[in-house]
């Protein structure tokens, strides 16, 4: 279980870049599904051929950021619909990782990884492990809560907010939307570049079906949690991930099959956007951060 | 400090539906002018205001504020420039952001963003000050989200949020009509005070033919596209709501006689 945890706390840097887009720029974006594979990628080629694992985590989160900006232009200047452009990028990044990889899978097991440290030391899979990732998570939570409260970061939010206001204030929304897109990507990135350390390879399908999982993070988390507010938000989300980790695993200890993971995490999705709106449901108090976690016009935050 | 020279939109032509909204207007407010637009619906009121703020571009015509040839600029380009005030007393702050983030946004108008904090102390005291001149007591509830604020709250607050980072120029789309009478009451003598006190020039939509009398300095009446009627401050004193209701039925009459002739 407690490797669950660990997954969790790692994929909430991932969470964290989907609720960005989802939540503060009120973009669904699936580019995360390829941008998340090209993290993995960068990352694990650049070790592999003897570049510190430092600076390929940085390059991976860079690629990220081109990823999410291309998709940002096509939307923007490109006027294609927003799903659409994730989907063309995300689909672009399927062939762009092969040619980064150079092969569908790439082993990191005899590289030194920034996991390497933890796992010489003997931490992976105790509570100074849990410590080390927790303290990882809640450094991105509190720079994009840091970020969102910034002249830039209030732009951001109320370009996902009322699009006509913020352009009367001098805001470029197309501006804004690129560089969310981007912020995003790189932290999903990011998190592909820490996952393909931590697991010990890069494989060019694990981006498969991620947004989903990002999705039910920020969904679940909202609605158990709260969203009222920005620092807790972004802390719902953190602990939406940790929470989705532990359900799948204990979805696969009663015996289900890895295979079904995917089934399970759209399951998942799809009875926490449809369980608010039963009045069963809507009249029990605690469950009314849920729906104003789906209401998609409703709060967001 | 505005001028509309020329300007010319029609809107789906050479289609069925080819509609000319606004024809051959040329429009001149000086620094300080503060002009109320009366007309019937779909006379051009708003599309003048839309081809001013950069939302609709001319098919001719240039638009020039203080000099500036501004026609090829985008919406958030002049922004710095522009102060707006919508009809929708939601169209013009951010529901899910609090009364002092929408200020901080407000505050910035046209400069560019960086990464210093949206909103500090100073800043926070600054804003209460603003507040307080609404005197609706917003300035003990800069934490609330600006969803929770009824209409006329939320107009109020979008008036100051237009207005207190220096604009130019003010536009108001009848930002008065989804309110209450007692609210559009409170919110039109707040645009007053605060076009004077900040010496905006402003072009102010309205249907209400008593308001359009009482504000501003000037007066233009429009229809199909044209401004037909232009009152300065001394012929505007002079003038009452049955005059101008008497201007629109000769209008009507004139389109009917038009309508006739064709047949
Ligand atoms: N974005 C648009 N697309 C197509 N036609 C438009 C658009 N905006 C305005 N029009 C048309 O242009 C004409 C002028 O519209 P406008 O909104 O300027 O009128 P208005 O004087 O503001 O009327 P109202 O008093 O009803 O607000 C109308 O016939 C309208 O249908
Ligand atoms: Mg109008």
């Amino acid at each position: 279980m407690i490797v669950a945890v660990e997954l969790g706390l790692i994929y909430a840097i991932m969470a964290l870049g989907v609720y960005l887009t989802f939540r503060i720029l009120n973009f669904p974006d699936l580019t995360v599904d390829g941008s998340f594979t090209t993290g993995a990628a960068v990352a694990s080629i650049m070790i592999i051929n003897g570049a510190p694992p430092v600076l390929s985590t940085v390059a991976a989160f860079g690629a990220g950021l081109v990823a999410g900006w291309i998709t940002g232009i096509l939307h923007t200047k490109g006027k294609i619909n927003g799903l659409l452009a994730g989907i063309l990028t995300m689909i672009a990044l399927y062939s762009i990782n092969l040619r980064i990889m150079g092969k569908a899978n790439l082993p990191l097991l005899r590289e030194d990884t920034l996991i390497t440290p933890l796992r010489d030391a003997g931490l992976l899979g105790t509570v100074g492990a849990l410590i080390v990732f927790g303290l990882l998570a809640l450094a991105v939570k509190f720079i994009i809560d840091w970020f969102l409260h910034t002249d830039l970061g209030l732009a951001m939010q109320a370009t996902g907010d009322n699009e006509e206001m913020i352009r009367s204030f001098g805001v470029s929304t197309d501006r804004m939307k690129i560089l969310g897109l981007a912020l995003s990507n790189g932290l999903v990135a990011l998190c592909g570049a820490l996952i393909a350390q931590y697991q010990g390879f890069a494989d060019i399908g694990m981006g498969i079906g991620l947004i989903l999982a990002g999705l039910a993070s920020v969904i679940i988390g909202q609605a158990i949690f709260g969203s009222r507010v920005i620092v807790v938000a972004t802390l719902a989300v953190v602990l939406g991930s940790v929470l989705y980790r532990v359900v799948i695993q204990l979805a696969l200890q009663a015996g289900l099959n890895p295979n079904d993971m995917k089934l399970i995490s759209a399951v998942l999705v799809v009875i926490a956007l449809v369980l608010p709106q039963w009045k069963v449901f809507r009249r029990i108090g605690g469950l009314s951060n849920m729906k104003k976690a789906l209401s998609g016009t409703g709060a967001r935050g | 400090m505005l001028e509309i020279t020329n300007v010319h939109k029609t809107f789906f032509a050479g289609t069925v539906n080819e509609r000319a909204a606004l024809q051959d207007i040329n429009l001149s407010l000086a620094a300080g002018e503060f002009v109320t637009v009366i007309g019937s619906n779909g006379a051009g009121k708003s599309t003048i205001l839309n081809i001013t703020s950069g939302k609709l571009r001319p098919d001719t015509g240039t638009v020039t504020i203080d000099g500036t040839d501004v026609t090829r600029l985008a919406d958030y380009s002049r922004a710095r420039f522009i102060g707006r005030v919508f009809q929708d007393p939601m169209a013009g702050t951010s529901p899910d952001m609090t009364i002092e983030q929408n200020l901080a946004i407000a505050y910035e108008r046209g400069k560019n963003r960086g990464l210093r904090p949206g909103v500090t102390r100073k800043k926070r005291e600054f804003f209460q000050e603003e507040l307080k001149s609404l005197e609706l007591g917003l300035e003990n509830r800069l934490k609330a989200k600006v969803g929770l604020l009824s209409g006329g709250q939320r107009q109020a607050l979008s008036l100051l949020m237009a207005t207190f980072s220096g604009p130019k120029i003010l536009l108001l789309d009848e930002h008065t009509a989804a309110l209450d009478p007692q609210r559009a009451e409170l919110v039109s003598r707040l645009t007053a005070e605060v076009v004077e006190r900040h010496g905006l020039t402003t072009l102010m939509v309205t249907h209400n033919m008593e308001q359009a009398l009482r504000l501003g300095t000037r007066l233009i009446m429009m229809h199909e596209g044209r401004i037909i009627l232009d009152l300065d401050q001394r012929q505007k004193e002079k003038t009452t709501v049955p005059d101008l209701l008497h201007e629109f039925e000769k209008i009507k009459g004139a389109a009917l006689d038009d309508r006739t002739m064709l047949q």
